[in-house]
């Protein structure tokens, strides 16, 4: 990519990194920048949020029997979480804050705020207003979630706060006869709002990619991470509606007599289903596709090599973006459907097994005849590779009708989702996290404990979930409070691993506590000749408005 | 030094990957119809779905995913020893290789049409279910199952977590597991094929037996079916696959497979009728239609419009004394 030293110059000269006062910067922002960190900070603290309440499921699974949700436990004084139903509870808390509230304001909301603007050369993203509100929807969203964990919501009436009927929400579980209370409607309004916010967000980045990039910055010369923001985008404009439609007409079977879907009334449980998961598979997708980006810029960097098949790696997102939204029921093998059609989802399912591939070798590709330099974020996408093909090949299992109906709502599930999300979104996160930070926060951190910070929770992390695979292929159903005395090895281990994934965390607190107390001044391009992207251009912190003079892209091989 | 680290930990993590996937088998005996510690694999089958699905996962799907992980993670480690700044200070600047490319497409197609080949054909086990000799209903309440054995006259029979099974203290590993022993189990025929239809009172459950590979979500207004054919008597343990609400791991289903003369004895003591029983006395009604029928041709010369009526008469009877089956 051209180097556009002439831009960096261009920002001294002139008077736009006048700030505004702290409450007009940081509450009232209309720049990409600052709401990217006010994302970034709220994807960490709902992390640190969902990452305790998995505690509590780590804790309570430690051994046979009851300890932490059991009356008189220290969670049923306080009256939070009471009970097997508050076990319930957490569960659902957990996958909710960990999907919605983290990974994807993380992803999207932190990462593609602040670099896909700067990535194809646009000032700013191209509805400032509509990017302020897509946050502040969230911070509402996020707060009727955790009023909800506080209002009646078990069959048990006053005594079980909260939704216990998992992510996935299924009738009738998560209608009135399963969950009266309003915990449940607090999280449908919870879902409209992220909802809302996310297609707001979604349709801020399709215009700003398709409108605003700067000259000379074709689609073909876009870096992959914009690419995987874009593909992202449409997932989200496509797959939320059908979402929203389902829970509103929950909502409506709850309140309002309407019977979408109560067979009682004419209703089917299993419509609901698909719907759900019509939107709940590109979801995950959603949640992965950015970090794939991130891995190639990462990869490319400290390889000091361009991306290996640039256009195969940007189309192959847009595949599996496609494929995405054509193999939902493949979470429903066991729903009742067909021979056909379940053979239709198995083969489906499996096509998307080619354009994942085509990633990960094309990720070692890059690598090959580079010069590989292991500072920390390449350490993160390093072991993203590794982890990430662990859940793909597990997810291949799964693909089988025949063999899911030993495994399908067990810990081998679990395993395999937390393979590709908890070891493979979380790893990008964290590696575009450490490959940005001293480009955001205009301070270094420190080497030592990023790579301590990697190594505890690689460890941890294949820990806790390595051994769940066992605990499936033995038949460990999921969100189970307690289990039989045949699960209790392999449950021990993992919660082993949890503490040291528990530990690996503060390292990671103690990391932005220790930069931000030394203030190592950054420097624009701490990387290097393989950092190339446009990012790099800028000072570090950039400008507070960047590119007043757009760079031209003249580079005829600029694929990165 | 740094790369000395990178590869302790890769490493470590390999041989315990090795190690665990590799060995599809186990480092503990394992338990039939329930559960093992420690165990690394699949319940071992007790029928012949499970068989089918505990080869095509050990012999099928997890060599190959076994060898496309240590592949990558070789070429990982290659990388990693050949490609470190050391060892390479100049990077190559090639970004294309149209022929590998292909490669990397093609070859996966065909590995997963291979997998497909087996995928498919024990799909179609699990959909053609053979002519059922028993036929049971199980409806999944919050929070246990009832069954029916609708042909045999048998309804309603409960089947709940034994109280003592609910403690850790008061459960019995040989007798009484914990969270798995009912009061009364889902009594079955050996070597029979046993059709489930599985549905749902109140809200989704899920039946589901590891030792039969069996799991059939219980739905609200609709009825699902599966099957199994036991090979052992015994008792196999499984439990609700699908969250159900505060009790969800206090629903467990029991099979109690039984040879046929006990099932019989199970189902008369029950208040049902035997398949034996019911075809007497089907084979009765027919007999005593067909008296009737006889005796009407017999009469039948006095009027020439009721030897015509006779036989559908007759049929009507018959089919009236059979109930229908499915």
């Amino acid at each position: 990519m051209a180097s556009n030293a002439s831009v960096v110059h261009d920002h001294h000269h002139d008077d736009h990194d006048h700030k505004p006062g702290f409450f007009a910067r940081w509450f009232l922002s209309t720049n990409h920048k600052d709401i990217g960190t006010l994302y970034l900070i709220f994807a960490i603290f709902a992390g640190l949020l969902g990452g305790a309440l998995s505690g509590l499921i780590r804790w309570e699974l430690y051994e046979p029997g009851l300890q932490v949700f059991v009356q008189g436990s220290l969670l049923d004084q306080l009256n939070v979480f009471e009970g097997k139903h508050g076990y319930n509870s957490v569960v659902t808390a957990h996958a909710v804050l960990m999907i919605f509230f983290m990974v994807m304001p993380a992803m999207i909301g932190g990462f593609g705020n602040w670099f896909v603007p700067i990535m194809i050369g646009a000032p700013d993203m191209a509805f400032p207003r509509l990017n302020n509100i897509s946050f502040w929807l969230l911070v509402a969203s996020f707060i009727l979630l955790m009023v909800s964990i506080f209002v009646p919501g078990g069959p048990g009436g006053a005594s079980e706060h909260g939704f216990g009927g998992g992510w996935t929400m299924y009738p009738p579980m998560s209608a009135n006869k399963g969950s009266p209370g309003a915990a449940f409607d607090l999280i449908i309004f919870s879902f409209h709002l992220s909802g809302a916010s996310s297609i707001l967000g979604a349709i801020n980045f399709i215009t700003t990619i398709f409108n605003m990039r700067a000259p000379g910055m074709t689609l073909h010369r876009m870096p992959l991470f914009a690419w995987s923001v874009l593909v992202t985008a449409f997932l989200l404009l496509l797959s939320l509606p059908v979402f929203a439609g389902a829970i509103t007409m929950l909502l409506t079977d709850r309140n309002f007599g309407t019977a979408f879907f109560d067979p009682a009334g004419g209703g089917d449980p299993v419509m609901y289903q698909h719907l759900f998961w019509f939107f709940g598979h590109p979801e995950v997708y959603i949640l992965i596709l950015p970090g794939f980006g991130i891995i190639s810029h990462v990869v490319s960097t400290f390889s000091k090599k361009p991306v290996f098949g640039y256009l195969a790696m940007a189309y192959a997102m847009v595949a599996i973006g496609f494929v995405g939204f054509i193999v939902w029921a493949h979470h429903m093998y066991t729903v009742g459907m067909g021979f056909n059609l379940r053979a239709y989802f198995v083969m489906a399912t499996m096509v998307i097994a080619v354009p994942t591939g085509v990633k990960i070798f094309s990720w070692i590709a890059t690598m090959w005849g580079g010069s590989l330099d292991f500072k920390v974020p390449m350490l993160w996408a390093i072991g993203f590779i590794f982890l990430f093909t662990v859940g793909g090949v597990t997810g291949v299992v799964l693909s089988n009708a025949g063999i899911d109906y030993s495994l399908h709502d067990t810990y081998y599930v679990v395993a395999h989702f937390h393979y590709v999300l908890s070891l493979g979104a979380v790893f990008a996160i964290f590696c575009g996290f450490y490959y940005w930070y001293e480009k955001m926060f205009g301070i270094k951190y420190n080497e030592l404990l990023g790579q301590i910070h990697f190594w505890l929770m690689f460890v941890g992390v294949n820990v806790i979930f390595f051994p769940q695979h066992f605990l499936g292929l033995q038949g460990m159903p999921r969100r189970y409070v307690d289990y039989p005395e045949g699960f209790a090895y392999w449950n021990k281990i993992s919660t082993i691993g949890y503490v040291i994934t528990a530990i690996g965390v503060v390292v990671f607190l103690i990391m932005i506590l220790e930069s931000v107390i030394r203030r190592r001044k950054a420097e624009a391009n701490p990387w290097g000749e393989g950092a190339t992207t446009l990012e790099w251009t800028l000072s570090s912190p950039p400008p507070y408005h960047q590119f007043s003079e757009l760079p031209v892209i003249k580079d005829e091989d600029g694929h990165h | 030094m740094r790369i000395r680290r990178l590869m302790a930990g890769t490493a470590a993590v390999m041989t315990a990957l090795a190690g665990a996937l590799g060995a599809g088998a186990v480092w503990a005996q394992e338990k039939l119809g329930q559960p093992t510690d420690k165990s690394l694999g699949l319940q071992p089958g007790a029928a012949p779905l499970k068989h089918d699905a505990i080869w095509f996962h050990d012999v099928i799907l997890l060599p190959i995913i076994t060898v496309i992980v240590l592949f990558v993670l070789a070429l990982l480690i290659w990388i990693v020893l050949r490609y470190n700044k050391r060892a390479n200070p100049k990077p190559a600047s090639f970004s294309h290789n149209t022929a590998i490319e292909i490669l990397w497409t093609v070859i996966p197609v065909l590995i997963l049409v291979f997998i497909a080949f087996f995928s498919f054909s024990l799909l179609r086990k699990y959909n053609d279910m053979p002519t059922p000799d028993v036929v049971v209903k199980a409806t999944g309440y919050q929070w246990y199952w009832a069954y029916d054995y609708p042909e045999l006259g048998v309804e309603g029979v409960e089947s709940r977590l034994l109280p003592e099974a609910r403690e850790l203290k008061t459960s019995d590993r040989k007798t009484k597991p914990f969270l798995l022993a009912v009061d009364n189990e889902l009594i079955v025929p050996v070597n029979k094929v046993v059709q489930v239809q599985v549905t749902g009172y109140d809200v989704i459950h899920s039946f589901a037996l590891p030792a039969f590979g069996l799991k059939t979500d219980a739905i609200p207004g609709r009825l699902n079916s599966t099957w199994f054919k036991a090979e052992k008597p015994g008792i196999y343990y499984g439990q609700c696959s699908e969250l159900c609400g505060v009790d969800h791991a206090y629903m467990p289903i029991a099979i109690r497979v039984v040879s046929e003369k006990e099932f019989d004895a199970y189902i008369i003591k029950a208040g049902g009728k035997t398949k034996a029983m019911i075809a007497a006395e089907e084979a009765a009604a027919a007999a005593a239609a067909q008296q009737a029928a006889a005796n009407a041709a017999a009469s039948a010369d006095a009027s020439a419009t009721a030897s015509a009526a006779a036989p559908a008469e007759a049929d009507a009877a018959a089919s009236a004394a059979a109930p229908a089956v499915q």
